[in-house]
């Protein structure tokens, strides 16, 4: 749905965007991730059409994004970094103003108007003046004007800066809400966000790819193990000799009341360390997947630990 | 044009729901009502003098007297107001990262400048026009000749156009609407000058100084006279203002 191909853009000797190729399938949501300047709302904004690139070629919704700008900014949604709103409008005027210019034909206006209400819970303020109402509710007017035309494609860049922890909630809520019907891709700074919310990740740094896929795929990629902690009811000397009757095993580490069990990616045992504890009536209070969390993995990206 | 009628709609709301076309209007026509007042105050009385003398009686004109020095004095009030509606065109979309909305929607930058032009040409159209209703009473209780009069509201709302379209120029060029008030109001200070260079020049040099200069080809309109090199004029210089606006935006995006 989303394609690039070495993706380059410079402003004079600065290079923001270097040889960027990656790809978002339909009906996810992706994230974009990188530390501030990492080139993240430029690569969106080539994508959005709003700027140019220097070089490369990217598509969007089947779409050449440079020989075919106007569909494929018909196809796409985009909620900048700043809300673009003008606060003199309401709410609902506002919301029809942008059908319009996103060619929503006039007949299908205030249904397109009245489902982006719904969608993003905006009844309740319609008809107020956006400069009236709060920081959380433009937001989500800004992620109403990205839905209006019903487009296949939604690129919203932080969507979440600058809003309380229960706006964050919402926002995030709404987002995962949008995967039925669009492919969303985001850009974003916050690890928790994109664990919370994205199928995928595409890490970008310095303008360039440092590693794209899911979740699980880049975890599988930079560890050499799979493995789950068990936290039991009782540790005792005996413990790591039990769990050595099961094939396959690679380490067993007792690390206080837990127990660290690994085994070669591609294999699967929790099973099989299921079974052992009932045989041997080891009451389990704890089992969880050893998996590098989100920050691990992006700090081990970032700091050039895997570059593709 | 649907696409273009969206935006004019949003700017005639921007400017209504801000109190900018409110006073420029409200000011334009106090100022235009004084001199009209004025002028006519001062016609009443050269008129019963002269028409003690049969030779001067001839001489009386209500277009040359009234009209005449009253368009001047409107042309030197919007070279003064009209910046300040032309200030925000592009200015406050770029401060308020709304240009990202707009440059990425379908439509083409071009539907867009002449969205928000045609905005302040509606307001100007609106100004000039609540400014000729007292006029309109030298033509109940006189009877003064229709063409200049009328040649007369089209010279200032070719000014007027031409000094927009410079004006959405300069705003296209900075974030701030100060800036892009001043810079448009000098350019236009600068272009009236020309008039009086044009006096000390000779020859070639003249003619470009005249033909360059804004009120000279507003003269000619306000005496009846149209000639289609002033329209040539004014239209070519609002295009011109409104191709540089286009190349300033397109220029920005490539850069």
């Amino acid at each position: 749905m989303i394609e690039t191909e070495r993706l380059t853009k410079k402003y004079g000797d600065l290079v923001a965007v270097k040889d960027l190729s990656f790809r978002v399938e339909e009906g996810k949501i992706w994230g974009l991730l990188g530390p501030n300047a990492a080139g993240k709302t430029t690569t969106m904004r080539i994508l959005t059409g709003f700027l140019p690139a220097t070089e490369g070629r990217a598509r969007v919704a089947g779409y050449d994004v440079f020989e075919q700008a106007e569909a494929v900014k018909q196809s796409i949604g985009y909620l900048p970094e700043n809300v673009p709103l003008y606060p003199e409008m309401t709410v609902e005027s506002y919301l029809g103003f942008v059908a319009e210019i996103k060619k929503v034909p006039a007949a299908r206006k205030k249904a397109a108007i009245d489902r982006a209400v719904e969608i993003t819970g905006l009844q309740s303020v319609r008809k107020r003046l956006i400069k009236n109402i709060s920081r959380g509710f433009k937001q989500r007017v800004g992620i109403a004007q990205a839905l209006i035309h019903n487009p296949k494609v939604v690129i919203l860049d932080e969507p979440t800066i600058g809003l309380d922890p229960a706006q964050i909630v919402e926002i995030r809520q709404l987002i995962k809400s949008l995967k039925s019907e669009h492919t969303v891709m985001l850009s974003t700074h916050i690890l928790a966000e994109v664990t919370q919310v994205c199928d995928g990740v595409v890490i970008i740094n310095e303008g360039k790819l440092m590693a794209s896929g899911s979740l699980e795929e880049l975890t599988a990629s930079l560890s050499e193990n799979d493995g789950v902690y068990l936290k039991l009811e009782k540790i005792d000397g005996q413990i790591q000799g039990v769990f050595q009757q099961i094939p396959g095993l690679k380490n067993i580490q007792v690390e206080g009341p837990e127990i660290k069990l690994e085994w070669p990616w591609g294999l699967d045992l929790r099973t099989k360390i299921l079974k052992l504890c009932l045989d041997h009536n080891l009451a389990i209070k704890e089992m969880r997947p050893l998996s590098m969390n989100i920050e691990e993995l992006y700090l081990k990206i970032v700091s050039g630990g895997m570059e593709q | 044009m649907k696409a273009i009628w969206s935006i004019t709609k949003k700017e005639l709301l921007s400017y209504f729901t801000s109190p900018i076309a409110y006073i420029v209007i409200s000011i334009f026509v106090l100022l235009s009502g004084f001199f009209f007042y004025s002028l006519v105050w001062w016609f009443n009385t050269q008129a019963i003098q002269m028409s003690q003398n049969p030779y001067y009686f001839q001489q009386i004109n209500i277009n040359q007297m009234v009209f005449a020095p009253l368009f001047h004095n409107l042309s030197i009030i919007m070279l003064l107001m009209l910046p300040l509606l032309s200030m925000r065109l592009f200015s406050e979309e770029k401060k308020m990262g709304t240009e990202e909305l707009l440059f990425t929607s379908p439509l083409s930058v071009i539907q867009i400048i002449l969205g928000k032009y045609l905005a302040s040409l509606i307001v100007l159209s609106a100004m000039l026009f609540l400014s000729a209703i007292p006029t309109i009473f030298t033509f109940i209780y006189g009877n003064p000749e229709p063409l200049p009069y009328l040649l007369g509201y089209l010279g200032l709302f070719l000014l007027g156009a031409a000094f927009l379209g410079l004006g959405v120029f300069w705003s296209s060029l900075t974030e701030n609407q100060i800036i892009s008030a001043v810079l448009t109001f000098g350019t236009l200070l600068l272009f009236w000058v020309l008039s009086w260079a044009g006096y000390s020049a000779r020859g070639l040099w003249q003619d470009v100084l005249n033909y360059l200069s804004f009120f000279e080809h507003f003269d000619d309109m306000t005496k009846g006279i149209l000639d289609t090199s002033h329209l040539v004029y004014y239209l070519s210089f609002a295009f011109f203002g409104l191709f540089l606006t286009h190349s300033v935006i397109q220029f920005r995006r490539w850069r």
